[in-house]
């Protein structure tokens, strides 16, 4: 690993970090902790496209270590890391499948998220019918999942130049 | 953007449309409201006996619960969050309110005798 590349993930693990201070602010009136408008997943995804996939999955694990014992209550790690490791793998995916930009992997990777998060909450509290949020969640994962597709093509272009 | 992306969102849209619809055409009206801790059942209450009852769990923790005109609701909680009081107040079979925090789920239960019940008897 090149200096450059530790100047990288030092950057990316501290802008995931001030999205997540930002979205702690803004309350979502949903039960299950951690589901939140992904604008931490911004960062993730630009690592995906700008550095590499597994040091978006590393810097990932890290923004949820970190934020989950600066902002949250630590015992919601497990929904948080429900929510990245599936949205990791399905974004990875999809890259690898080049079927959508980085818009639709965006919105499946956001989507993946609240899947992974209400899988946990199902298992947690033993009521499947939590699974009955999800549409709704879908919609907010379309919404995020664009302007994040859309905002972090537009930084990968300009971050590239320091990237290389 | 890719014309596969506008695909997608429109295929989510039409797969979220066509859920909501089915939920509001199928949900009927619960006559149960149960409590469980930790998933395990706490207590039952009927939906349309109005009641105010205290969840209090083993840690110190509480959860107040408010049945009123055929509505749940959680009227206050000790978790920090405080999201489960937030939330809308629930009548519908399967609906339900979750205090993630404490590990407390209230849901509806038990909807009406349907027509293919009250042939089998
Ligand atoms: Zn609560």
């Amino acid at each position: 690993m090149n200096s450059k590349k530790i100047a990288s993930y030092g950057l990316f693990i501290a802008l995931a970090f001030i999205f997540s201070y930002i979205e702690s602010l803004i309350p979502i009136p949903f039960p299950v902790p951690g589901i939140k408008l992904g604008l931490a997943n911004l960062v993730v995804i630009i690592a995906i496209y700008g550095i590499g996939l597994k040091e978006a999955f590393v810097l990932s694990m890290v923004r949820i270590l970190l934020v989950g014992f600066t902002f949250r209550d630590p015992s919601t790690l497990i929904f948080s890391f429900a929510g990245g490791l599936l949205s990791w793998l399905t974004m990875a995916i999809f890259k690898k499948l080049k079927l959508f930009s980085m818009v639709g992997v965006s919105i499946l990777g956001g989507i993946a998220h609240n899947i992974g998060q209400i899988i946990v909450a199902i298992m947690y509290v033993n009521n499947t019918s939590l699974i009955y949020y999800l549409p709704l969640l879908m919609i907010s994962g379309v919404v995020s999942g664009t302007l994040i597709g859309i905002l972090g093509a537009l930084i990968l272009k300009r971050l590239n130049k320091f990237l290389d | 953007m890719k014309k596969n992306d506008l695909f997608l969102i429109g295929g989510i849209i039409v797969f979220v449309f066509v859920a909501f619809l089915l939920l509001l055409i199928f949900r009927t009206e619960g006559s149960k409201v149960l409590i469980t801790i930790d998933g395990k059942e706490h207590k039952t209450f009927n939906i349309n006996e109005d009641t105010t009852y205290n969840i209090l769990l083993d840690n110190g923790e509480w959860n107040i619960l408010e049945i009123k005109d055929g509505y749940v609701k959680m009227l206050d909680a000790s978790c920090p969050d405080k999201l489960c009081v937030k939330h809308n107040k629930i009548r519908y079979n399967t609906e339900s309110i979750t205090c993630l925090p404490n590990g407390v789920d209230i849901r509806v239960i038990g909807g009406e005798e349907s027509d293919l019940d009250a042939i089998a008897k």
